[in-house]
């Protein structure tokens, strides 16, 4: 018990309280010990960031490390290298970061890492970039995501966004902001801003774009918004419902809900031809529309039998088959990258809880227990699940582990937090130098 | 000069006593007709004719939205009830509802100038997007109600809020049925 006290005051805790905070509930056993020193530093000036810091959050908040600080390397030789190995080892931390950052010119940096074996004493990882004094979070970010590939086995998701809807006030004084975050919460920008419901953001599979439902003019409106250059374009505002967007992974086409018909139905919208294609046909309601990974197939919220459910719809034809078979109310179903695991809300009693049904094995895995769980989205990578939640009566996201072991919980100053949508990967800029 | 304007003040103090009469005691307002009719009469007592009921009783371009006479702003009218409640996951009107939206109903197909938007609302539980669906199949259930008293389809809209604009904050069982409710709104035709 001592001993695991020390061993939790030793591990690093997370810095100063960001615009949306995040705070670990429930961490993994048998976390991976990694030693992320702080980096070797030739500048000129003080900088807002620092890349070991970035890092060590990034690893912390996966549950998967448990991260360790040390002072940085004296130099990147050689001898220095073995000396840090030497130390580490004797600590019975199994791997080690180090790296350096240098101030090439004004606003020009050159980043380099290693990451070491301790106990082999080998380098798996080397690299360096060259970046703007901007971008170095980006690259703190996608260092971990090397780290967490490299010793893990899976592409990291650290190097991503996050989507959501913040309302601020109530009443008249009630206002709407959709606003993308990176994965961490930092650098939150609002991406619009209305006094009508704003609803169901949807990346583009680029992670460029955003489509969303606006309320706008009193009557609902499926729009589709450019982040760098603020463009917006309507894409749909037939009479009725117009929502639930969802960009097919080719990024041709969206499919979404509308109920011109007297009834809500999924739809298709060819994006570059405005052609429409209406998918189901029935008395009920069909709505959620989610593709799958390979884009040949959706799945939905349908109320057909009874109440709501989750269907798959082959778009090559045949009728949906349900595939939701426990307890009474499943809704909002996220495939993620793998077409065998998803995401959905799920009636447990009078609560509304996140679970993952696992398709192949058809089981059904509860893994929160919060009253009012909603709206999940899975992370590019698959691993991690966030949410809508609610903490004493606020609505807050939350995080949680696809297998449900590590949970946490994002906290915005003000306002309420809805709808989460993690984005894909982002484009890939031009690579890193390996460095030996 | 003093002959002529002499009956135009008189006219001008018998329009002033009519406006600042005590409002109609709540037994002479329970039909929307007979309140309508009551007021309008009352208004227009100095030229001592009868008036009739229905739209002309206001006279052409009376604002029935937002005229402080209309029937649909006299809180003794049943017309001023406006809110219907459901139950959860459920787009059934209660029996306890069917005469006042049939009143709505009639009210609605009475003046053909009006338009009615049926805002469909639902509790918080559950995905936003399947209440954006079950807040408009009750607004639908409505609709259907009110033109079977003979208003026409291009009268009615439906609006779908889902759980986007709840009107109780708490998160229990009072503050959802108070949330899951169609919300009748009238609005002047051309809106």
């Amino acid at each position: 018990m001592a001993l695991a006290l020390l061993l939790l005051l030793a591990a690093w805790t997370p810095p100063a309280p960001a615009i949306l905070q995040i705070e670990i509930t429930q961490g993994v056993e048998g976390a991976l010990p990694i030693a992320v020193l702080s980096f070797l530093r030739e500048l000129k000036g003080p900088l807002d960031q620092y890349p070991a810091e970035v890092i060590r959050a990034d690893l912390h908040r996966s549950g998967r490390f448990s991260p360790e600080q040390g002072a940085a390397p004296l130099r990147l030789d050689a001898d220095e290298m073995s000396r840090l190995l030497r130390t580490w080892k004797a600590r019975k931390v199994d791997y080690l970061l180090v790296g350096a950052l240098r101030e090439l010119a004004p606003d020009r940096y050159r980043v380099e890492f290693r990451l070491f074996d301790t106990l082999r004493g080998e380098q798996l990882l080397g690299r360096s970039t060259v970046v703007r004094a901007a971008d170095l979070r980006s690259v703190a970010h996608r260092i971990s995501d090397a780290i967490y590939q490299q010793l893990l086995g899976v592409p990291g998701a650290f190097d991503t966004r996050v989507a959501y809807v913040v309302v601020k006030g109530r009443g008249k004084a009630r206002r709407y902001e959709l606003q993308v975050a990176d994965a961490d919460g930092h650098n939150p920008r609002t991406v619009y801003r209305s006094a009508q419901p704003i609803m169901s953001p949807a990346w583009s599979p680029d992670s460029r774009r955003l489509a969303y439902v606006s309320f706008e003019g009193g009557r609902p409106a499926v729009w589709m918004q450019d982040l760098a250059s603020g463009e917006r374009r309507k894409l749909s505002a037939r009479p009725g419902i117009n929502g639930a967007p969802a960009w097919s992974p080719d990024g041709k086409r969206l499919a979404l809900t509308l109920s011109q018909d007297g009834n809500p139905e999924l739809y298709l919208l060819e994006l570059a031809s405005g052609r429409l294609t209406r998918l189901t046909r029935n008395r009920a309601i069909d709505t959620e529309p989610a593709w799958s990974p390979d884009g040949k197939a959706l799945y939905f919220t349908s109320d057909r039998s009874g109440s709501p459910q989750i269907y798959r719809l082959e778009l090559s034809g045949g009728s949906p088959r349900r595939i939701t078979w426990e307890g009474r109310y499943n809704a909002s179903a996220d495939p993620g990258p793998r077409d065998e695991q998803l995401a959905l809300v799920h009636q447990v009693g009078s609560d509304f809880r996140i679970a993952v049904l696992d398709r192949r094995q058809g089981l059904l895995r509860v893994l929160t227990d919060g009253r009012l769980d909603e709206s999940p989205s899975l992370s590019p990578n698959g691993a991690m699940i966030i949410y809508a939640t609610e903490e004493r009566g606020r609505g807050v996201l939350a995080a949680v582990s696809s297998d449900g072991r590590v949970r946490q919980v994002l906290r915005l100053q003000e306002g309420e937090v809805r709808e989460p949508a993690w984005s894909g990967y982002l484009q890939k800029r031009p690579d890193n130098r390996i460095v030996r | 000069m003093l002959k002529a304007r002499l009956p135009l003040i008189l006219l001008m103090m018998l329009v002033l006593a009519a406006c600042t009469a005590p409002a109609p005691r709540p037994d002479e307002a329970t039909a929307p007709d007979a309140a309508a009719g009551g007021e309008a009469a009352a208004g227009q007592a100095a030229e001592g004719e009868s008036v009739p009921l229905g739209e002309e009783a206001f006279g052409p371009g009376f604002d029935f939205v937002n005229d402080p006479k209309s029937p649909l702003n006299d809180p003794q009218s049943p017309l001023a009830r406006r809110i219907i409640h459901f139950d959860f996951d459920s787009d059934k009107v209660r029996d306890e509802y069917l005469d006042l939206i049939a009143q709505h109903g009639q009210f609605l197909a009475a003046h053909p100038g009006l338009r009615m938007r049926l805002e469909g609302h639902a509790d918080e539980r559950g995905s936003r997007e399947y209440n954006v669906a079950l807040g408009e199949r009750r607004a639908r259930a409505v609709a259907k109600l009110v033109e079977l008293q003979g208003a026409r389809p291009e009268q009615i809209e439906v609006v779908s809020y889902g759980e986007e604009l709840p009107i109780a904050f708490g998160h229990d069982e009072s503050a959802w049925a108070q949330n899951r409710r169609v919300e009748i709104v009238y609005e002047a035709a051309g809106k």
